[in-house]
């Protein structure tokens, strides 16, 4: 052990509310496996995240490497010597890009050449035995394979210090061995690299030259294994860190108490399942499963994440359809329309499903109420529930604001509430520390003991295993061997479940995934390069490059960037016509002559109306109207011919329907100049002389001169998609990136902000462009509207408008964290603005107040100027300059906003 | 089914909204703010519309002419010359440029029939119609009054009487709120009814919901009558406070009537939100695909365009989308005073296609929700 890596003074943390680290403070030794030992939820990650660099210092001091990590110019120059694998199966790891591509991308980040790349990255999958599927996706990796690439990539820059937390959790037995053996084997070709880990298996800290025990934020000891078991006086490291828990946590605390189970005579089948087969696709997540569980038995089933448990026993509930092979529950075939089983049947799933929203007490409610409890029962059993599973104290907290533990048993509570025979829990104890677990279990095997309920449960930790009175292996869909514990034990001739498992596993890969590595040492590393501190293009296009193969291998997104936009440009150009056409209009003729009849005519013969029915009586013309069965209703008044004839006033009453103003507008402006055509005709019928106009008014509808929509409209729709779908894709890829976890690559990489982004934006404008070209040969083709200007001056806008339109997104992106937001906010900032305000519709010149400011600023105005320009006017850039200024001012200007708001720590 | 059930995981809906802040946010600024702002920020169909004159002539009768033109419909004209006029409508400065040619009232009074020359920017639809006929008229009406002075005119003998009904100023804001009230009806319904679905699966409590004896029939029923109460109870707040209140919009038929329908069209776009829930596998992508089926939604139902001007497949197609014939159920009821026994085909198609919606998501809902959770 060499002087400390890093050292922590009195450093606190707090989320919201929640303090994760309580005034920590600690030495972390260097050049050796330093553990820090506890349940889920104690710290842990948080202090791991600190010394990483990935989430920002609070309070207190924190030192790694020999530098303040609050100071972001120590952080960026110590940054390519740190390696931090998140807590989560392949967190860092991109699920679509294969696993070349994966390690390929972070040797990019870390400047790497070609040649340099390729060596290490041969070296690396050849040492993890990855070698045979560097072609498969990360996401399609087991648990235990996608944690080796993890370690790939952060192994390629040769760090001095690797943060693992929580490496192995929910990985099998086998990989977990191998995975431990590959870190040793790296050590020793690198024996001056310190690893810290947090773990929550307590057999494999008992491996590591030192360990810290934490609880609840705390530190609760320091020490090699040896010394914490030989000051607690125990001897596993399990008893050890409990006896080392304050008093009071304690206190409840009773060893597990396992009485035998015993099968009485006549005992039914509680479930049976013959030759269960689940198929997706050309996956098989099952594979011919068959067992037999007895009334009162506590059956487990063990294997590691992904291998078939939950599939098994969603099969089982009736959750998921068996592709083969039957499921009997107390004799029944499984139906997922038979609710009368299901009443006998209590089920808990992984992730605890209880509705967060809804107090203690108000699930438990909801679940007697479902279950049909009679009404007048409900207080009492739920009161019963509540001591039962010491929940009476917390009876109106949420859910959320539980401890794990105290959110388990209350999980428990709500699948027990209507005293079912049978209970299902899938991983019911993953994630919940040491003593609540012996608590749950000391529950779990009164139910089983003294009510004889059946236990069908799933884990992937082995001391609950050896609890079951029989278990099942599981693996990659199949069941290795069904049993009891001590004769698994007993069958392998080993002394533990875990060797006894590992055996099970060796034999069933023997033509599977190759063992732990045979080769040597990775070769002593190249001195590393001192990455570039500023600008690095290499570092930008390494981002721009994995972004592109990500959406090309996303296809939800890939559709929506592509055929969305054609999708919309259909819709609106052929729904928002401004043409108003076809209207329906009917008569109330009272006079029926000749001249009443020609003036109807006169309406009819247009290509705006369509006549309707002649209209009886007034009645008639009012409920036509309101039914909306004629926009237009004209009277005709009695003796309108005669009196016309002598030259005596007449009033053609119009009735329009107001309803929609702007249809109201065109309708009148049609009626009166039908009108005064009709009186033209007349005269020049009559050719009495008189009433020759005095002066005449040439109209000249210029660009557009038969004044159709679509010429009007298309060039208009291509700014608005261009705007939305960039905008929400560029948000979207960063927010997907929070959500996912990934983004922890900017925060311990040596990727700047800037670079993040523009690398990320990059693509985007690319398929922007792509995009632009598919609107554009739609508009020429399918709607006929022919671009007359110079298609360079509106490209080139195009690329500058697209540039602000990702922009834009990535604004959003910096202060959106979830998804959803992402794809509110940006709808938010683009659909109103780009479609009311931009001049789309109405010109930005006759918009007042707010909107018109927005409409000055906005790139679409400016784009739509430029795009109805070079559309329908015929210009070039020399007539479009003054739009183009605004446009190459506010993507960079966007840009900078966004670099200065993303934050390279997490808060 | 059980009503019991049926109601007690209604009240599980509400309970979980209530505790969701900003969904909460979002409804009420939708049903509020953005009505309010999205009627009031639609301008009339033609107002400050930007006019410049080519005056040629500089006689009383064009001077008369320029001064005719003022606020609100159309902005102060500006006076250019004739080379200016190109640039400035290639530009976008102007929608209308006039030009009177030089000797005009001298021709108009020799009764030589002059030609003033009305340029009008036809890639701005909205204003270049309606403007024309208004820049015709009123140059008609100041030319014809200033002749009147010097020579006799005859006036027509047929006068029209043109009545606008229901909306006799042709106000857009009245228009405009309660089309905005039908935007926010939809979006609310679809987004309140597919989120909660989708998180319900996130969360791995709809499995839970599922081998409870609970029938899916009864999950679903929940959900739409919490959702349909919290849109229907804001949709009323929003009719007579925003609409009829702050906007002073008058309504003319019942507004139980309307809120009746709204019902029934809830009842479809709700049906229409869980079925999407059951496509998405994400909230994300549940969101992708509300763009795609919202816009349409909205833009093609009649309450932005008229149906009629629309091509018949259009037509035709929408038909069969519930917004279309809430558009003409709304417009009757609220503008045009119609009764029951006017709308009832509306009412009769929103149910058809709701219980379509319905059917549809129901045979999915098992099927699906089970496979990709």
């Amino acid at each position: 052990m060499s002087g400390p890596v890093g050292r922590l003074h009195e450093v606190g943390l707090r989320y919201g509310k929640t303090i994760a680290l309580d005034e920590v403070t600690l030495d972390l030794p260097g050049g050796c496996m330093a553990g820090l030992i506890g349940p889920d939820g104690v710290g842990k990650s948080s202090l791991l995240a600190l010394v990483a660099g990935a989430r920002a210092v609070q309070s207190g001091h924190v030192e790694v490497l020999g530098g303040d990590m609050a100071d972001a110019r120590h952080r960026s120059r110590i940054g390519p010597r740190i390696a931090y694998m998140p807590q989560g199966l392949g967190k860092n790891l991109y699920p679509t890009l294969s696993v070349f591509e994966n390690i390929d991308f972070f040797g990019r980040l870390f400047g790497h050449d070609r040649a340099e790349r390729e060596r290490r990255i041969a070296e690396l999958v050849e040492a993890t035995g990855l070698a045979r599927f560097t072609d498969r996706p990360a996401g399609k990796l087991s648990g235990g394979m996608k944690q080796k690439l993890s370690l790939c990539c952060a192994l390629i820059h040769d760090p001095e210090l690797l943060i693992l937390d929580e490496p192995t959790t929910g990985v099998d037995p086998l990989s977990r061995r191998q995975f431990w053996e590959l870190i040793a084997h790296i050590r020793a070709g690198r024996p001056g690299m310190s690893v810290l880990v947090a773990t929550a298996y307590m057999e494999e800290a008992a491996r590591f030259d030192w360990l810290a025990a934490m609880d609840a934020g705390r530190l609760l000891a320091t020490g090699t294994p040896q010394e914490l078991l030989a000051r607690t006086g125990t001897t596993s490291l399990e008893a050890a860190f409990i006896a080392l828990l304050p008093e009071e946590k304690r206190a409840g605390h009773r060893p597990v108490d396992i009485r035998p189970f015993e099968a009485l005579d006549g005992d039914e089948t509680a479930i049976e399942a013959r030759d269960l087969t689940k198929r997706f696709g050309d996956f098989t997540a099952v594979d011919r499963v068959s067992f037999r569980i007895r009334r009162g038995e506590i059956f487990g089933f063990l294997g590691s994440n992904g291998c078939g448990k939950t599939t098994t026993m969603k099969m089982l509930t009736g959750l998921l359809p068996a592709t083969e092979g039957q499921a009997w529950l107390f004799g029944q075939e499984v139906d997922a329309a038979n609710i009368e089983t299901r009443r006998r049947v209590g089920y808990m799933s992984q992730s605890f499903s209880l509705y967060a929203e809804l107090t203690v007490r108000q699930n438990l409610e909801l679940h007697a109420r479902l279950f049909s409890l009679p009404a007048a029962t409900i207080p009492g059993r739920i009161e019963e529930m509540a001591r039962r599973f010491e929940l009476t104290a917390i009876m109106d907290a949420l859910p959320d604001s539980l401890p794990l533990g105290q959110r388990q048993r209350l999980s428990l509570a709500v699948a027990m509430i209507h005293g079912p025979e049978m209970l299902i829990l899938d991983e019911p104890t993953s994630g919940v520390d040491p003593v609540a677990r012996d608590g749950f279990w000391r529950i779990l095997i009164e139910l089983a003991r003294r009510d004889r309920v059946t236990i069908f449960i799933s884990t992937h930790f082995m001391n609950e295993a050896e609890r079951c009175d029989r278990i099942s292996l599981m693996h990659a869909g199949r069941v290795l061997v069904s049993d009891t514990p001590a004769s698994l034990v007993a069958k392998r001739g080993v002394p533990t479940l875990e060797q006894a498992f590992i055996g099970y596993l060796e034999e069933a890969a023997a033509d599977g995934t190759p063992a732990a590595p045979t080769q040597a040492a990775p070769a002593a590393p190249a001195p590393a390069h001192e990455p570039r501190r500023g600008f690095d293009v290499r570092r930008m296009l390494s981002y721009s490059r994995r972004e592109a193969l990500e959406l090309r291998r996303d296809p939800i997104r890939a559709t929506l960037a592509l055929l969305g936009s054609v999708i919309l440009m259909i819709i609106m150009g052929y729904g928002i016509t401004l043409d108003v056409e076809d209207l329906t209009f009917a008569v109330l003729d009272r006079d029926q002559t000749v001249t009443s009849r020609d003036y109807t005519l006169n309406i009819a013969g247009s290509r705006y109306f369509t006549e309707r029915a002649p209209i009886t009586d007034h009645a008639e013309l009012d409920r036509r109207m309101q039914s909306g069965e004629i926009t237009l209703a004209i009277e005709i008044p009695p003796g309108f011919g005669r009196d016309i004839a002598r030259g005596r006033p007449v009033q053609v009453g119009a009735w329009i329907d107001g309803a929609m103003p702007s249809r109201a507008q065109t309708v009148r402006g049609y009626v009166q100049g039908m009108h005064a055509q009709w009186l033209a005709q007349r005269a020049a019928h009559a050719s009495s002389g008189g009433a020759a106009a005095l002066f005449s008014i040439e109209t000249r509808y210029r660009y557009n001169p038969d004044v159709r929509s679509l010429v009007a409209m298309v060039p208009a729709v291509i700014p608005i998609l261009l705007m939305l779908i960039p905008a929400m894709l560029t948000a979207l890829s960063v927010v997907r990136e929070k959500e996912l976890g990934s983004i922890v690559n900017l925060y311990v990489t040596p990727v700047t902000r800037f670079e993040f982004l523009v690398g990320k934006q990059l693509p985007y404008i690319l398929l922007g462009m792509l995009n632009f070209l598919m609107l554009v040969l739609l508009a020429i083709t399918l709607f006929g509207v022919p671009l007359k200007g110079s298609f360079l001056t509106l490209a080139a806008a195009t690329a500058l408008y697209l540039c602000a339109a990702t922009a834009l997104g990535l604004l959003a992106s910096t202060f959106l964290r979830s998804q959803v937001a992402a794809m509110f906010g940006t709808a938010v900032m683009t659909i109103l603005p780009a479609v009311q305000f931009s001049g789309v519709i109405n010109p930005v010149s006759s918009l007042e107040g707010v909107g018109a400011l927005i409409g000055q600023i906005y790139p679409t105005a400016h784009y739509v100027t430029i795009a109805r320009g070079t559309f329908s006017k015929a210009l070039d850039y020399a007539d479009l300059q003054a739009s183009f200024l605004p446009l190459l001012i506010t993507g960079p200007l966007l840009i900078a906003l966004s670099t200065a708001l993303l934050k390279k720590q997490e808060r | 089914m059980r009503l019991a059930h049926i109601a007690t995981l209604g009240v599980k809906e509400l309970r979980s909204l209530v505790r969701d802040p900003m969904m909460l946010v979002l409804i009420v600024y939708s049903f509020t703010i953005a009505i309010y702002s999205a009627a009031t920020a639609m301008p009339e169909t033609l107002s400050r519309a930007a006019i410049s004159i080519v005056d040629e002539d500089r006689s009383p009768v064009s001077a008369r002419i320029s001064a005719a033109f003022y606020p609100p419909y159309f902005m102060p004209p500006s006076f250019i010359t004739q080379s200016e006029m190109d640039a400035r409508m290639d530009a976008g400065l102007d929608t209308f440029a006039i030009d009177i040619p030089p000797n005009f009232q001298r021709d108009l009074l020799a009764g030589r029939r002059p030609a003033i020359q009305l340029n009008v920017d036809a890639t701005r639809m909205s204003q270049a119609f309606t403007g024309s006929g208004y820049i015709q008229t009123i140059i008609s009406d100041e030319v014809t009054a200033f002749a009147l002075r010097y020579r006799a005119v005859e006036t027509p003998a047929v006068d029209l009487m043109l009545r606008a009904r229901f909306n006799p100023v042709l106000k857009e804001a009245w228009f405009g709120a309660v089309m905005e009230v039908i935007n926010q009806i939809t979006m609310l319904s679809i987004i309140l009814a597919g989120a909660a679905l989708i998180r319900e699966r996130e969360h791995g409590t709809i499995e839970h919901l599922l081998v409870m004896p609970v029938t899916p029939f009864e999950i679903m029923t929940a959900k739409v009558w919490a959702m349909a109460l919290v849109v229907l109870v804001a949709t009323a707040i929003a009719i007579t406070v925003v609409v009829q209140g702050a906007l002073g919009v008058p309504i003319q038929g019942s507004v139980a009537l309307f809120l009746a329908g709204a019902g029934v069209h809830v009842f479809a776009t709700t049906s229409m939100g869980i079925f999407l829930g059951t496509v998405a596998r994400s909230m994300p992508q549940f969101g992708l695909l509300l763009m795609l089926i919202l816009l349409p939604l909205e833009m093609l139902s009649g309450g932005t365009t008229p149906r009629e001007s629309m091509p018949v497949i259009v037509q035709f197609v929408m038909l069969a989308a519930p917004t279309t014939h809430f558009v003409m159920l709304a417009q009757a009821i609220l503008y045009r005073g119609a009764g029951f026994s006017v709308v009832w085909p509306q009412f009769a198609a929103l149910a058809v296609i709701g219980a379509a919606l319905f059917g549809y998501a129901w045979m999915r809902f098992r099927s699906t929700i089970g496979a990709m959770a």
